[in-house]
């Protein structure tokens, strides 16, 4: 407080490269430090196996999902809330868009059956995205529930949608969505394109729309958004019903990678997904982040989850110890942050 | 005296009306299986190990955080206090100098202390983070469950402990307070750890009622600012609040460990939105400054009968969950519309 009444003007004109890094907008360059430090780390110790095209294809493939994710959460805490159903959400569209394919698709059919198929699964996995979010938006914003608690509860709820449709077992897919999860596009993979595209739309509409610039106005102070105009029933209900349709899309490329859905697959992405939102510079209270950043965090956690699991693989239980990590660096980041956030006020 | 209005639009009324509308579609429909006095107190045991749980996330929630590591904490606390006390020959020690009854009693209690001493320390870590930083809550908790899994998963054990449990926890899970045997029906059994729920009950009960602490936990739950404002001392609140959850957290963990008599690293961790749930169906708010004993009482006896009652009456068990998270909505709706607010409220 005081320091603004009394602002310090240190505009040094030499170039001060630690100064660069710890300021508040070094968000960016601190995380591709990260990035670079954790490859030239793993693959040094694992040269044999890290740094190889193999190892680079298959880290794309596990992270494009888990990105698509934290997009969603990454949108609703710029909002000051969050959504915990993503991942239940997901599975539950994975499971949906698997049972018609399965239904649609009888052995032996032919293009067109398939194609046809393909469509509607797509259609309804996408409304039922859609409408998962949007059931979200209207707890949050028009009930009023806090998020973290409307989240919780539709996670709980859609989990059990998906369980009592599946009886709890694993929904196969067809062939035919394979080339969402597996396939390539001048040799780059699909889910990377895909994540790549969602990140530059949602990056697009976050920077250059008048719907992002009330995202981030609503994150930083509701009454001050609610005075200058704002709708923010509104501007809440479409932010949760966008990380529907991401939930979507990415459930429909597990679905094409793995090739089944199950509500217990990506116990853990929940978490990851929060990880990354936050690692990548996203304020947990709203109002400050950005997606470049969570793009950086995820391929720094990669990197970290891939080097680790290479690195410990003879130890019994390596698995674990990449949980304990994750769990570690989340509060080392949020300690980080603290701190440069003080150091810039 | 509240006039009768208020009475029936508090939470507490509308969840004991549901308890007992449930109860009477339940009895109706499966009288045999349901209205026997050993399925009461088989609902009633299995919900002491909630209960224990839910009287710490209580306190959290009042004070306008939220807590999903204490699962991490219960179950790091059982595993290592029996991989401990099994090491030391503790149990085998204590049968060395005292009479066996004695001895098994004083094993339980070693038990529950080292139990609670873990959580407490883990809780602390919690406390650390929260309250010398002042950083988000549910993200902090989130990180830490799955440090302290992690740590007990990588380098504590993997191996299920059976034999190794101490006596004096298997103990527990045979000692009945009431042994009832109803001519032509099983024997209802109910356990004597329901003693320690009762107990813990009584504590936060007393602490949120009768103590400053108490209106120091309430107060920054209503209104942080005003509350520091007050006077009120928010660090050291809130690094009480948080290693109180770590030592109720223990305590569950041992408890479950011994009605259960084993000691399962993988257990636990999962029933946190369980546990929350039934406290926010017992009318606590996550935004803070409003919950009860009672009504958490309420929830957690609402949610145990929804989990273990639903197969009763023939509804699939594919489907508790959607009537768990269904109520769980309603349960958080009703409150939020009652007390709707200009602001757009988001918890952090």
């Amino acid at each position: 407080m005081a320091s603004a009444e009394t602002p310090q003007v240190k505009k040094d004109t030499t170039f001060n490269f630690t100064e660069l890094v710890l300021s508040k907008e070094g968000d960016v360059l601190r995380l591709s430090i990260i990035v670079v430090l954790l490859f030239a780390l793993f693959s040094v110790l694992r040269s044999d196996t890290f740094p190889t095209v193999g190892n680079m294809r298959s880290m794309v493939f596990q992270a494009s999902e888990i990105g698509i994710l934290a997009l969603g959460v990454s949108l609703t805490m710029l909002t000051g809330g969050i959504d915990l159903s993503i991942n239940a959400t997901a599975n539950l569209v994975g499971i949906l868009a698997g049972t018609i394919l399965t239904a649609m698709i009888p052995e032996g059919a032919g293009t067109g059956q398939i194609a046809f198929a393909l469509v509607v699964a797509l259609s309804v996995g996408t409304l039922t995205g859609l409408v998962c979010g949007l059931f979200n938006g209207f707890l949050v914003a028009v009930v009023g529930i806090p998020a973290i608690l409307a989240t919780l509860g539709t996670l709980i709820l859609y989990e059990g949608i998906g369980t009592a449709i599946t009886n709890g077992a694993s929904v196969f897919a067809q062939e035919a969505l394979s080339f969402v999860g597996n396939g390539d596009v001048i040799g780059i993979p699909v889910p990377l394109i895909l994540l790549l595209a969602a990140t530059g739309v949602l990056t697009f509409i976050l920077n250059r729309t008048r719907f992002g610039f009330e995202v981030y106005l609503l994150g930083t102070n509701p009454l001050a958004a609610k005075f200058s105009g704002i709708d923010n029933t509104m501007v809440l209900i479409k932010t949760y019903a966008l990380s529907g349709l991401l939930s979507a899309l990415a459930g429909i490329v597990v679905l094409g990678r793995i090739n089944a859905a199950s509500v217990d697959f990506g116990g853990s992405y929940v978490l990851l997904a929060v990880l990354i939102a936050v690692l990548g510079g996203i304020d947990p209270y709203g109002g400050s982040g950005r997606l470049l950043g969570v793009l950086l965090a995820l391929i720094a956690l990669q990197f970290l989850s891939t080097g680790l699991n290479m690195v410990l693989f003879q130890l019994s239980g390596a698995n674990f110890f990449k949980e304990f990590a994750w769990g570690l660096l989340l509060l080392l980041v949020l300690l980080l942050n603290f701190y440069i956030a003080k150091r810039n006020t | 005296m509240p006039n009768f209005r208020e009475i029936v639009t508090r939470n507490e009324f509308l969840v004991l009306m549901t308890i007992i509308v449930l109860s009477i579609i339940i009895s109706f429909i499966n009288p045999q299986a349901f209205l026997t006095l050993a399925n009461l107190f088989r609902i009633l045991r299995s919900s002491i190990v909630i209960g224990i749980f839910a009287m710490g996330v209580l306190i959290v929630l009042i004070s306008g955080g939220i807590d999903v590591s204490f699962p991490a904490i219960a179950v790091f606390a059982l595993y290592s206090t029996v991989a401990i006390m099994f090491n030391l020959g503790i149990q085998d020690a204590l049968l060395a100098i005292f009479p066996e009854t004695t001895a098994y009693l004083l094993g339980f209690i070693v038990a529950l202390l080292l139990g609670a001493l873990i959580g407490m320390i883990l809780g602390a870590i919690n406390a650390f983070f929260i309250a010398q930083f002042n950083l988000p809550t549910l993200i902090v908790t989130l990180g830490t469950l799955n440090a302290f899994r992690g740590f007990l998963l990588f380098f504590v054990g993997t191996l299920i402990f059976r034999e190794e449990i101490p006596q004096g926890m298997v103990e527990l899970s045979r000692t009945n307070l009431l042994s009832i045997s109803p001519p032509e029906q099983r024997t209802a059994n109910l356990n004597i750890s329901i003693l320690i729920l009762l107990a813990v009950t009584v504590l936060v009960w007393f602490l949120l009622r009768y103590t400053m602490l108490g209106r120091a936990i309430y107060a920054i739950g209503g209104d942080r600012e005003a509350a520091a404002r007050a006077g009120f001392n928010i660090r050291r609140t809130q690094y009480f609040i948080y290693i109180f959850v770590g030592i109720l957290a223990g305590i569950g963990g041992i408890v479950f460990g011994s009605l259960g008599r084993q000691a399962n690293p993988f257990d636990i961790v999962g029933t946190e939105l369980d546990v929350i749930a039934a406290v926010v169906l017992g009318g606590a708010s996550i935004s803070g400054g409003r919950g009860t004993v009672i009504g958490t009482l309420l929830g957690v006896l609402l949610i145990t009968l929804v989990s273990s009652s639903l197969v009763v009456i023939g509804i699939p068990s594919e489907f508790q969950k959607v009537v768990v998270g269904a109520l769980i909505i309603i349960g958080v709706a009703i409150p939020a519309v009652q007390n709707r607010r200009a602001v757009t409220p988001q918890a952090t």
